[in-house]
């Protein structure tokens, strides 16, 4: 590697970029962890239908498995987008 | 009694045997008495990494299926008298190791060891559930790469609930990272997660960091644990990692890139 390579312009760095969407990912992945297997399927799903109205992001839709006492409850989020 | 260790990682080829066989070594250098445990059923090697391949003969499965004893079967390291390795079998039925069998060897390893580290396959079948489930300690082996990240987090909640700890409500398995093929130069480039990112995106704490070595080939090539190796950094940080694992408190080494890196770049190499 020369000289000009230290100036040469840099592309963001990728460890960044890899580490936000881990953020993201496993987030996510342990938010439906312990649930039922159907758990992110039905969150995709979910996500499709209301897109149909409303435009939001991939993680507006958040469903998890609590429980309550001897109930277990679905936990839907639905976070809409600011209104203007 | 010993304390049980699982070395694991969801993700294949990161270094779980390496990291065995070293923690192993360095257990029984500090005086310990060590068993360390293949349970990659069907592609047996740590044997090889600890350079016994030539002694096995009998193996995990033909204890659990009452073929040999234990003893019969245990490996007496020739560098040191206090580390014991016992051999996967090269058996294609996956179903060899069952879970009592799993559980009278490691029940019967406890009596006489202070440490059973048990080196686990990849994935999450069987035999890598086999091997955590057990386990008092658990060090997830994780590269900083972004499937290796993301799989040490999946093994990490199945050990959460799928372990006999979390099964009986007996406490949780102690858990801790281990991050190896780490290039400090690459991280200070920008193309390498650092030892914060994964320890922000995991949130466990840090047994040890392992530099990216030539000389770990050369080690598994020999048959040598690379701890044996007090030259090469990957050595050291796995004797610190050691350490670590015994208590005391190590500053972290070879983490920071070379700085002679930015002249080496002004002036080319
Ligand atoms: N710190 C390291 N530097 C360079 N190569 C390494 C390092 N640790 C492991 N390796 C190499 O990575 C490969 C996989 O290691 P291994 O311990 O067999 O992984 P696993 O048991 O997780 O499949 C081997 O070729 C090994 O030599
Ligand atoms: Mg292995």
């Amino acid at each position: 590697m020369g000289l000009l390579d230290v100036f040469r312009k840099r592309k963001p760095a990728s460890a960044n970029v890899a580490k936000e969407r881990l953020m993201i990912l496993v987030a996510q992945e342990r938010a439906t962890r312990g649930g039922p297997d159907y758990l992110p399927l039905l969150q995709r799903e979910l996500l499709e239908v209301i897109r149909k109205y409303v435009n939001v992001d991939n993680e507006a839709v958040q469903v998890r498995v609590d429980k309550d006492g001897e109930q277990d409850v679905l936990e839907l989020n639905v976070t809409l987008p600011d209104g203007d | 009694m010993a304390e049980i260790i699982v070395v694991t990682s969801g993700k294949g080829g990161v270094g779980k045997t390496t990291t065995s066989a070293s923690i192993a070594m360095g257990l029984a250098e500090r005086g310990k008495k060590v068993a360390v445990v293949d349970f990659d059923v069907g592609l047996r090697n740590l044997d090889l990494i600890m350079g016994c391949e030539r002694r096995v003969v009998y193996d995990f499965v033909n204890v659990i299926q009452g073929e040999c004893t234990l003893k019969q079967a245990l490996i007496k390291d020739k560098r040191n008298e206090k580390l014991f390795v016992l051999a996967a079998s090269q058996t294609r039925d996956k179903d060899a190791l069952t879970p009592e069998g799993v559980e009278k060897v490691l029940d019967e390893l406890r009596q006489d060891f202070d440490f059973v580290i048990c080196d686990s396959p990849a994935g999450i079948e069987r035999g890598a559930h086999l091997a955590m489930y057990f386990a008092d300690r658990a060090v997830v082996v994780v590269n900083p790469e972004v499937s290796s990240v993301r799989d040490s987090d999946r093994v990490l909640g199945i050990m959460a609930s799928k372990s006999r700890k979390a099964e009986r409500g007996d406490g949780t398995i102690k858990e801790h990272l281990l991050i190896t093929r780490y290039s400090p130069k690459r991280v200070a480039d920008g193309d390498m997660m650092s030892i914060a990112d994964i320890e922000e995106i995991l949130g466990l704490p840090i047994i040890g960091v392992i530099p990216e070595s030539e000389l770990v080939l050369q080690s598994s090539n020999a048959g040598v644990p690379v701890i044996l190796d007090n030259q090469a950094p990957a050595g050291q940080a796995y004797a610190d990692a050691v350490a670590r694992l015994l208590g005391e408190d190590r500053p972290m080494r070879f983490t920071e890139a070379d700085k002679k890196g930015l002249l080496k770049r002004l002036f080319g190499s």
